[in-house]
């Protein structure tokens, strides 16, 4: 574990209007790690995402990248500090083949301008091996002809290949079946042994105890506890969900109470 | 295992339906007017009216070609034809205010190339429907033609003009080189640079393009930019080929246009297209259009062929994914 976490979240704060959707919430992601952001419907994991990505600039609070402050004002921001987010609907184009959606927006080109596609098929093909993807056929198969856990490997092998630092995955297996729902979470676990922070954003109590390294839990806005995986079982997780606590850990019980007035 | 080979192996009705149908439909049916056009009138295939269909077809092969650019990122021009007879009126008036041909010939271009400029803006930054915004500048470019021109062709007695559609090389005019080179051109633009993937992924998938950092709103520029410009050349193509500006309402164009396209197996919806198709398409309403004449049918029937046609091929889209 390195000393320096890639990326830490202070104090953050972010409401919409009146209400507050996240107060005072501290988050940490490290490089090689898995870290699972968890919490029930409304508890802001979505907010909190798309703080990181810059879709939603902080109110209060720090963004700490590798050591550093930064202030992250938009999307654009977010990308320059190497923040990837494979999203549900993945933002794949159907119609386009792997190569070009790996690719879209920043294409390879030759010096005439033109694209290179043996370099860009090459990159690909690179990326997809380094994490020992063997189910994609060809990386000229259109898109629109992949399965859901293919989409997903696509989406996934984007951030190898542009060499995101922080990788987050958005509910990567809810869509999935059983045997695909595995190799994603293998494809999981790979990504992180390249370095990456992962932050893996999941409904999924199997999926999150399987996989991560370190579990954020939300609670109603704020961070009830963010625990190491091998120290707590799967039911005190399911507890800081639904109560905010679980015996020592989590809020106090005036928080935990307080914090749904 | 059993159940992973007989996946891989499509039955016969998936097969079908994966079959390339709307690529296929143009040059199948292009094939099949040749010959039985070909066998019903000996003059059909001779090369003066191989020349013929080719010449006649190469103002509809660059407008078609413009047509393309625009339907492939979902959208349609439905202001190509009128900004072609704008282009070819301008051309005319500067020519005959005595400047020489290249200014008049690069003022029609301009001219239709700021109509393009005009879609482009109003569609792309405006957020308004390209329906209505092009019906609106068919509407005014036509009016603007008509306005300028005091409604009277004016000729353009030019050698140049002459030359680019009557001589050439072999039976290959100028002017169809002309179309030749911006159908190539566009194969290239759209299948071997940054903007042509980028306009199939916002004419196939909006969303997963911006969020990628598609610039969505100056791809849809561009295209109507190129539409225009398209015009303003096709224009040129057609003064040559009249012999003069006329400022009337080319709407036989229009319809074709969109036919060509639709012939070629373009998807109307968007992010799918080749330029292969709707040229080949363009050549086949020649054809079809020569052909009728040749065995003395009516010119009226010419429009109700073209028509079923069409139809037909957008019956073919529906084994379209």
């Amino acid at each position: 574990m390195t000393a320096v976490p890639m990326l830490e979240l202070r104090g953050v704060d972010k409401s919409f209007g009146p209400v507050h959707v996240l107060s005072s919430v501290d988050f940490t992601a490290r490089a090689g790690e898995v870290t699972a952001l968890v919490g029930d419907n409304g508890a802001g994991k979505t907010t909190l995402v798309k703080c990181i990505g810059g879709i939603h600039p902080v109110d209060a609070g720090e963004l700490i990248f590798q050591g550093t402050a930064r202030s992250v004002r938009g999307p654009r921001d977010a990308a320059l500090l190497g923040v990837e987010i494979v999203y549900q609907d993945l933002a794949l184009a159907d119609n386009l083949d792997i190569v070009e959606n790996m690719f879209l927006g920043r294409e390879v080109l030759t010096r005439l301008r033109t694209l290179d596609e043996n370099s860009m098929e090459k990159l690909a093909e690179q990326a997809l091996a380094s994490l020992s993807v063997r189910t994609v056929r060809s990386v000229r198969q259109h898109v629109v002809s992949l399965s859901g856990g293919q989409r997903q490997t696509v989406a996934i092998a984007k951030s190898v290949l542009w060499k995101s630092k922080v990788v987050i995955l958005d509910e990567p297996t809810a869509a999935l079946g059983v045997a695909q729902t595995e190799q994603v979470l293998d494809l999981v676990r790979r990504l992180a042994g390249q370095g990456v922070a992962v932050i893996l954003v999941s409904h999924n109590m199997n999926d999150v105890m399987k996989v991560a390294d370190s579990i954020g839990v939300l609670f109603l806005g704020r961070m009830a506890a963010q625990v190491r995986r091998k120290d707590v079982t799967q039911t005190q997780v399911v507890e800081l969900i639904t109560a905010g606590r679980s015996g020592e850990l989590g809020l106090s019980p005036a928080e935990s109470s307080g914090a749904a007035v | 295992m059993t159940a992973v080979a007989t996946a891989d192996r499509p039955r016969l009705g998936e097969r079908l339906a994966a079959a390339p149908w709307p690529e296929l439909a143009a040059p199948a049916a292009l094939l099949l007017l040749v010959v039985v056009f070909g066998a019903a009138d000996s003059t059909f295939l001779t090369t003066g009216n191989i020349e013929a269909i080719l010449q006649a077809s190469a103002i509809l092969v660059v407008l078609a070609v413009a047509q393309t650019f625009v339907v492939a990122t979902a959208g349609i021009d439905l202001s190509v034809a009128s900004t072609m007879t704008l282009g070819a009126v301008v051309l005319g008036q500067v020519y005959s205010s005595g400047a020489g041909i290249g200014w008049a010939i690069l003022a029609g271009v301009a001219a239709a190339t700021a109509v393009g400029l005009v879609n482009g803006a109003i569609v792309a930054k405006g957020g308004i429907t390209d329906f209505i915004v092009t019906l609106g500048t068919l509407s005014a470019a036509s009016g603007l033609a008509l306005i300028l021109a005091d409604g009277k062709p004016q000729p353009v007695l030019s050698k140049f003009m002459l030359d680019l559609s009557a001589s050439g090389i072999g039976i290959i005019s100028w002017s169809v080189l002309v179309a030749a080179v911006v159908a190539v051109t566009a194969h290239v633009v759209l299948f071997r640079t940054r903007l042509g993937v980028h306009l199939l992924a916002v004419g196939g998938s909006t969303d997963a393009a911006r969020s990628t950092g598609v610039r969505n709103v100056r791809v849809k520029m561009s295209v109507y930019l190129i539409s225009g410009l398209l015009a303003g050349l096709a224009a040129v193509l057609l003064v040559a080929r009249v012999g003069a500006a006329e400022p009337a309402s080319n709407t036989s164009f229009l319809l074709n246009s969109v036919a060509a396209v639709v012939l070629g197996g373009v998807s109307l919806f968007g992010g799918r297209a080749t330029i292969i198709g709707p040229v080949v398409g363009a050549l086949l309403l020649a054809s079809l259009v020569n052909g009728l004449t040749l065995l003395g049918v009516s010119q009226f029937y010419q429009p109700l062929a073209v028509g079923i046609v069409v139809v037909l091929a957008a019956f073919l889209t529906r084994f379209q994914k």
